[in-house]
C-alpha cells in the first residue's frame, strides 16, 4: 500500500506581509513529498478556513510575524471548527513570544515554532503526528 | 621579463605551491550570499583604471563617495526607524531619541496603515500599533509630530502604498505649525515596485501607482523641493531572501524605472533625478556589502550621465541610507544580536552611507524596548567617536579584495539588467513573478545551507544553549487599548469635522484619478478637510482597481 500523500494548507493570515518563512517551509514541505497549498498574502480567517475546506488538507499551518497572531490565530481556528474541520494538525510559527505560544497550545493549537526553527523539525514534527493520527483511526 | 617580475612570479608560484599543500579547514568558503571566494587576491584580480572606475570623493563615478569631504565634512545621520501603538506614544519615543542624540526621525508604520485601511476598518482588527504606530488622518500625524520643531528635524516615513497620503497628512500637519512646505526635509519611501517584489504592502496595480509616484515628484519640485520624493529600496528585498547580487541590481533596476517613468511623464530628468534617494540592507558579510556600496554608486552614476543623459552632478550621485540586516539577528542568545548589528554597522560606514539604523538586540522577539533601542544608538555613537574609522574616505579602496568584488558585483548587476530587459522590464518581470521567483529560490538555498550547516549562525547551528526558559532579555508588548482608542479618536474626528468640505475633497480626489490633475494636490486638500487615509485610499481602490500578487508557487 502506498502511503497517502499529506495534504497542508501554509497560509498567511491579516495584513503582514513577510512572506519569506512561509514561502521557505511551504517548498521544503512539498520537497518533503507532501502535498502543499499556499494561500498567497492578505488571507481572513474565512478565506483560510475556506480553503482548508475546499482543498481538504490534514494540516494547517498559519504565520504571522506582525503581531495580530493573538487576534487572527484563534479566529482561524473558530472558523475550521465552525466548517467542521477542527480536527485538522493545527500549527503556527512568526515572531510570537513565548506566553503566546503556550496561550494559543493551551487552545486548539498543536504547536508553534519560533525564529530559528529549522525547516526539517517542521516536516518531522508533520510526518510523525499525521503518522500517529493515521495509525489511531485505521 | 624583468628581474623583478620574475621574482614577483617565483613569489607566486611559492606562495600557490605552499597553499595547495597547507592543511584548510573543513568550512563553506563562498561569502553569504554563495559567490566563491579565492583565498587570495592580487592585482590582477582587482584590474581597474582608478581615475575613471574610482574617481575622487564627490566626483564621477563616486565609486569613493558622494561627497568630498565624507565624514569629515559630517558624520552619517543616526536614524533609528521608530513607532508603536498611539502617534502619541511613538511621539514620545521620537522625544526620547532626540533626547539621546539622534539627528534624524524615522517612521514605522502599522499594518494597516501601510495597506491605506483606517484603524477602525474590519481588516484592521488585531494589527492597530502592532508593528509600527497607527495613523488615519492628520489629527494623528499632529499628535505624531507634537513639540517636535518640523522646520528643523528631518523625517522619514516608510510608507509605500498610500505614501502620497501620508506625504499630505506630513505637509498639512507642517502647515497646522506654521512650516511652509518649502522647509521641510524628508524622505517618504515610496517605492511601490519593491512592495510587489518584496516587502508586500500595496494598495492599487502597478500603473496607477507609477502614476502617483510621478505625481509626488512634479508636485514636490515645486512645492516642496527639500524632500526626497523616494527611497529606493534594497533592504526588504535582501530581508526576503535575496543575494547581495540581486539586491543590488534588483534595486537599481527599479531606480532606472522610476527616472524613465518621471521622463515619460514630460519632467526633466535633472529636476527630480537629485531626490531620489536609495536604501540598502547591510547585512553579515562584511566585505561583499562593502563592495556592494562601492558598486552601486558607481553603476548609478554611469546610468544617469550615459544612458538618461542627466546633466547635474546631483542626478549622478546615489545617496544612500543603511539598515542593519534584521533577518541575521535570531531569538537565540539575543544579547549575541548587539555584535552582528556593530559589525554590519561599520560595513555601512566604510560603505560610505549617508544615514544609518542599527537594529536592537530584541527584534526577532518583539518590537524593541528603550534599553535596547538605547543600545543600538550607542553602537553607532561607538563607532563615530571612539573607533576613528569615520577620518579616511573609502578607505577600503585599492584593496585587491574589495575592488575585485565592487567589479563582481558590477558585473553580476549588469546580467541580471540584461535578463530584465528580456522580459519586458521591470513591471513586466516583477507581474510575471519572475523576481519574485529568484528571491525565493535564493532564500531556500539560504535555510538548505544552514541546516545542512554550511552556512553557520551561533547560537541556532552551532554554539546552542538551553533555552527553553524563554528569552533572558525584556520584551515589549503593544498594549490592546490604543486599537479602542483610535476608534474613539477616528469617531471623534468624523463627527467635528465639516462634512461638506470632505465630501467634496474626495469628489476631487476621484476627478483626479480619472483625469491628469495631480493627485498629490488633492491629498493636502483632503488631509486639510479631515478626510481619513482610509477614505482617500478607498476612493483609490475603486477608481483604480486592487493590486492581486502573481502566484510564484
Amino acid at each position: 500500500m502506498t502511503e497517502q500523500k499529506i495534504r497542508v494548507l501554509v497560509a498567511k493570515p491579516g495584513l503582514d506581509g513577510h512572506d519569506r518563512g512561509a514561502k521557505t517551509v511551504a517548498s521544503i514541505l512539498r520537497d518533503r513529498g507532501m502535498e502543499v497549498i499556499y494561500t498567497g498574502l492578505h488571507q481572513t480567517p474565512e478565506m483560510i478556513a475556506e480553503a482548508a475546506t475546499q482543498e481538504d488538507v490534514d494540516v494547517v499551518g498559519l504565520s504571522i510575524l506582525s503581531g495580530a497572531h493573538m487576534e487572527l490565530f484563534p479566529r482561524v481556528r473558530a472558523e475550521l471548527v465552525k466548517r467542521g474541520m477542527g480536527h485538522v494538525l493545527l500549527v503556527g510559527g512568526g515572531i510570537i513570544p513565548n506566553d503566546d505560544m503556550k496561550k494559543l497550545e493551551a487552545d486548539g493549537f498543536a504547536k508553534l515554532f519560533g525564529p530559528g526553527t529549522r525547516t526539517d523539525d517542521i516536516g518531522v514534527y508533520i510526518e510523525t503526528e499525521m503518522k500517529k493520527r493515521r495509525a489511531h483511526s485505521a | 621579463m624583468s628581474l623583478q617580475d620574475v621574482i614577483r612570479t617565483d613569489a607566486a608560484a611559492l606562495w600557490q605551491r605552499a597553499f595547495d599543500k597547507g592543511e584548510k579547514r573543513d568550512a563553506d568558503f563562498t561569502t553569504v550570499s554563495g559567490a566563491k571566494l579565492e583565498p587570495l587576491y592580487g592585482p590582477d584580480d582587482a584590474a581597474l583604471d582608478p581615475e575613471t572606475d574610482l574617481g575622487y570623493p564627490g566626483q564621477f563615478p563616486y565609486t569613493r563617495g558622494v561627497h568630498p569631504t565624507m565624514y569629515r565634512g559630517r558624520l552619517w545621520t543616526m536614524r533609528q526607524f521608530a513607532g508603536f501603538g498611539s502617534a502619541k506614544q511613538t511621539n514620545e519615543r521620537f522625544k526620547y531619541l532626540l533626547a539621546h542624540g539622534q539627528t534624524g526621525l524615522s517612521t514605522a508604520f502599522d499594518f494597516p496603515t501601510l495597506m491605506g485601511y483606517d484603524s477602525d476598518h474590519e481588516r484592521s482588527r488585531g494589527e492597530v500599533g502592532q508593528v509600527g504606530v497607527a495613523i488615519s488622518c492628520l489629527r494623528d500625524m499632529e499628535t505624531l509630530m507634537e513639540g517636535i520643531p518640523m522646520a528643523d528635524v528631518s523625517t522619514s516615513m516608510t510608507i509605500n502604498g498610500p505614501a502620497p497620503i501620508l506625504l499630505a497628512f506630513y505637509i498639512a500637519c507642517g502647515e497646522r505649525q506654521g512650516v511652509s512646505p518649502t522647509k521641510l526635509r524628508g524622505t517618504v519611501q515610496n517605492d511601490i515596485l519593491k512592495e510587489y517584489q518584496a516587502q508586500h504592502a500595496w494598495l492599487v496595480p502597478a500603473e496607477p501607482a507609477l502614476r502617483m509616484i510621478t505625481d509626488v515628484m512634479g508636485y514636490c519640485a515645486t512645492h516642496v523641493p527639500q524632500w526626497n520624493t523616494i527611497s529606493i529600496s534594497g533592504y526588504h528585498i535582501r530581508e526576503a531572501g535575496s543575494t547581495a547580487a540581486q539586491e543590488l541590481a534588483f534595486t537599481l533596476a527599479n531606480g532606472m524605472e522610476y527616472v524613465r517613468r518621471g521622463v515619460a511623464a514630460g519632467l526633466d530628468v535633472d529636476s527630480f533625478a537629485p531626490r531620489l534617494s536609495f536604501f540598502f540592507d547591510s547585512h553579515i558579510d562584511f566585505f561583499e556589502e562593502i563592495a556592494k556600496f562601492r558598486a552601486a554608486r558607481r553603476i548609478w552614476a554611469r546610468k544617469m550621465r550615459d544612458e538618461f543623459h542627466a546633466k547635474d552632478p546631483r542626478s549622478w550621485m546615489l545617496r544612500f541610507h543603511t539598515q542593519t540586516a534584521g533577518v541575521t539577528l535570531t531569538a537565540q542568545q539575543p544579547e549575541n544580536n548587539i555584535v552582528r548589528t556593530a559589525y554590519e554597522a561599520l560595513a555601512a560606514v566604510l560603505g560610505g552611507t549617508q544615514s544609518l539604523h542599527t537594529n536592537s538586540m530584541d527584534e526577532t522577539l518583539s518590537l524593541p524596548t528603550e534599553k535596547a533601542v538605547k543600545i543600538a544608538l550607542r553602537t553607532q555613537q561607538i563607532l563615530a567617536e571612539e573607533t576613528e574609522v569615520a577620518h579616511v574616505a573609502d578607505p577600503l579602496a585599492g584593496s585587491y579584495f574589495v575592488e575585485a568584488q565592487t567589479n563582481r558585483l558590477e558585473k553580476d548587476a549588469e546580467r541580471y539588467f540584461a535578463e530584465i530587459d528580456k522580459r519586458g522590464g521591470v513591471v513586466a518581470a516583477t507581474e510575471a513573478g519572475w523576481i519574485q521567483r529568484e528571491i525565493h529560490r535564493s532564500a531556500v538555498a539560504y535555510q538548505r545551507a544552514t541546516e545542512q550547516g554550511q552556512k553557520k549562525i551561533v547560537g541556532v547551528n552551532c554554539f546552542q544553549e538551553d533555552e527553553s526558559g524563554g528569552p533572558t532579555i525584556a520584551i515589549h508588548k503593544i498594549d490592546a487599548a490604543v486599537e479602542r482608542e483610535q476608534h474613539v479618536r477616528l469617531a471623534d474626528v468624523r463627527k467635528k469635522r465639516d462634512s461638506a468640505k470632505a465630501k467634496r475633497a474626495l469628489d476631487d480626489v476621484r476627478d483626479a484619478c480619472a483625469g491628469k490633475d495631480n493627485l498629490l494636490a488633492r491629498f493636502v486638500a483632503a488631509a486639510h478637510a479631515d478626510c481619513t487615509l482610509g477614505e482617500i485610499a478607498g476612493v483609490l481602490r475603486t477608481s483604480f482597481g486592487e493590486y492581486h500578487e502573481p502566484k510564484i508557487l
